[in-house]
């Protein structure tokens, strides 16, 4: 009987012969996660719980990125015991301003192909792009790891995604993962792991593959795993020789297989307020917009960025256009690949590379009776300000074309 | 075998954490603090209206979104003795009996229970609504005993040696 991706990484990192769904075991963490929001709550239940140490300094990373830079004086607070702790217990990754975690976790290398690594953040499940079992968990399990360096899991079934062949011209990976969110609905996946195979994804580049994997915990996953290849070996400066055992058995057990062929998916859009209420764009075309958000851990790369410039270059942004890029990295790349001067000439509102509006704390906060068409990943009830916003989640594609009519259009 | 008897909230399906708590919110000091807006983009006035010992019976997909651990938090902070629900989100879930929040799977109570009505809970046995009673699982062995401890926090102190 074959394995699953993430039931191989599981018997890797337990040293146990086989795993099967429903097994719980115990893992040992390769890396962890803590960002800005939950570091006060870390540390205190850390402490609480009696711990004089944490299991490993190395092992431990310490983003700020929800509150960077502060838009209410409490937040200041975070950042002052997020600091303490890193002093006292000898922390040795901290970011203050280099981006949002779950962009630095892959891009910093501290998630690699085959690791188990946990975050307090629900959107964890984004370093499954490079082949690795990543998952949320709130902060009192998060202070248990930190002491102890293990963690209890449910061995999850497996829903296989096989998607072939080439994807039309205004189609991207956001307007797949939609459409697999529409699909399995908002609970389609949970307690599961998703693999998604087929020519389509080995296509995609390895920022393509996190939009997925960041959003498959829209449909209630616990990973959302891609088998490494060259690219992700070359993304993450592992040679294919050690991630080469990486990939689903010919014949594993899936619990469910979804195919789907890349000629027949079409741009489409979340419509308020729930992740899973998929239309194709050209049903709500027309919707006029207040503000257009491109940017964030889904959607803030270099590619996105690319896209964004190519359809904003010469043209005049009709309504508030904000451009959050994922990380310091990124914003230096588009700076130097002129994407940021094209964006800015079109009238965008360029920002600091961060969680920001996604979170709805900060950069482009909506009111009652406004509509938003955003790249990122949650159109939930007051996400992005008041609870009558209508918060509509797009393509970059999407997006832009959009902002340059001031209403919705298929890109 | 532990019985209570509760006043029931009525909810819907996929209940969010940021209809729990929206993030707005979570940078006020404790969750006393934030408690009052607990449910707020869905009904501002719920969680002025639990009261202690109330049962919250809701659809599929509990306290789906994001990883904040405020969200059962607060429903604990409302003395709220536990919730119903079809099927919760899995961190959610996880959240919750790391802090003791009892949380329980049935998807025939819906069906039947108003909002303000009574309901009994035989814990780990059954639901009874009006006279009728309904089956409901235990949880899994190593989760009742981090329930049992009082939550994941006090399994470590005991751990630790410090309690």
């Amino acid at each position: 009987m074959g394995h699953t991706v993430i039931e191989k990484i599981i018997q890797k990192n337990t040293g146990a012969a086989v795993v099967k769904p429903g097994d719980i075991v115990t893992v040992n963490v390769d890396r962890v996660m803590i960002h800005d929001i939950f570091i006060p709550f870390v540390a205190d239940k850390f402490e609480e719980m009696g711990f004089q140490s944490l299991w490993d300094t190395d092992k431990v990373v310490l983003i700020y990125d929800h509150l960077v830079p502060t838009s209410a004086v409490e937040d200041v607070r975070h950042f002052k015991i997020g600091d303490a702790f890193v002093k006292k217990f000898g922390v040795k990754h901290v970011h203050r301003s280099d981006g949002i975690c779950h962009q630095l976790m892959t891009e910093a290398g501290y998630a690699k192909p085959g690791d188990i690594v946990f975050g307090t953040d629900s959107h964890t499940t984004t370093y499954g792009c490079v082949g690795c079992f990543s998952s949320g968990i709130g902060y009192t399990e998060m202070a248990a790891i930190l002491g102890t360096g293990e963690m209890w899991i449910r061995v999850p079934e497996t829903i296989k995604v096989q998607i072939d062949g080439t994807l039309p011209d205004n189609v991207y990976a956001k307007d797949v993962i939609l459409r697999l969110l529409g699909d399995l609905r908002a609970d389609g996946a949970t307690y599961k792991a998703l693999e998604l195979c087929g020519s389509t994804v080995d296509n995609m580049s390895v920022a393509s593959r996190m939009t997925i994997s960041n959003m498959a915990v829209e449909a209630g996953a616990k990973a959302c795993l891609f088998r490494p290849d060259e690219k992700t070996c070359a993304y993450s400066g592992v040679p294919l020789s050690d991630v080469d055992w990486i990939y689903g058995d010919a014949d594993a057990q899936y619990c469910k297989v979804l195919t789907y062929k890349a000629e027949d998916l079409t741009p489409v859009v979340a419509c308020p307020s729930q992740v899973d209420n998929i239309h194709n764009v050209e049903e709500v075309a027309g919707t006029e917009l207040n503000q257009v958000f491109i940017g964030s851990c889904t959607n803030g790369r270099l590619e996105d960025l690319k896209v964004a410039a190519e359809i904003l270059d010469g043209k005049t942004v009709a309504c508030k256009c904000i451009i959050t890029p994922a990380s310091r990295k990124i914003y230096m790349e588009a700076i130097e690949a002129g994407y940021m001067e094209t964006l800015a000439m079109a009238g965008c509102i360029i920002t600091q590379p961060g969680c920001g509006l996604c979170c709805g704390r900060s950069g482009g906060i909506l009111c009652d009776g406004e509509t938003v068409l955003a790249t990122n990943n949650r159109n939930f009830l007051g996400r992005m300000g008041t609870s009558k916003v209508g918060i509509y989640l797009g393509s970059p594609a999407t997006a832009a074309s959009s902002a340059i009519a001031g209403k919705i259009v298929v890109p | 075998m532990e019985q209570f008897t509760g006043k029931v909230w009525v909810l819907g399906d996929d209940i969010d954490t940021d209809i729990i708590i929206p993030t707005e919110y979570l940078a006020l000091p404790t969750v006393e603090d934030m408690k009052q807006y607990g449910f707020s983009p869905l009904r501002p006035e719920l969680a002025g209206q639990i009261g202690e010992g109330d049962i919250i019976v809701a659809g599929k997909n509990f306290g789906c979104g994001s990883s904040r651990e405020q969200a059962p938090e607060i429903i604990k902070a409302l003395k709220v003795r536990c919730v119903i629900a079809k099927s919760y989100a899995r961190i959610f879930f996880r959240n919750s009996i790391n802090n003791g929040l009892l949380l329980i799977e049935n998807s025939e109570i819906q069906n039947v229970v108003k909002e303000g009505d009574m309901l009994t809970v035989n814990v780990g046995e059954s639901l009874v609504h009006d006279g009728q009673s309904y089956a409901i699982r235990s949880l899994p062995d190593n989760l009742m005993d981090i329930l049992n401890a009082g939550g994941l926090v006090k399994a470590m102190q005991k751990k630790n040696g410090v309690i």
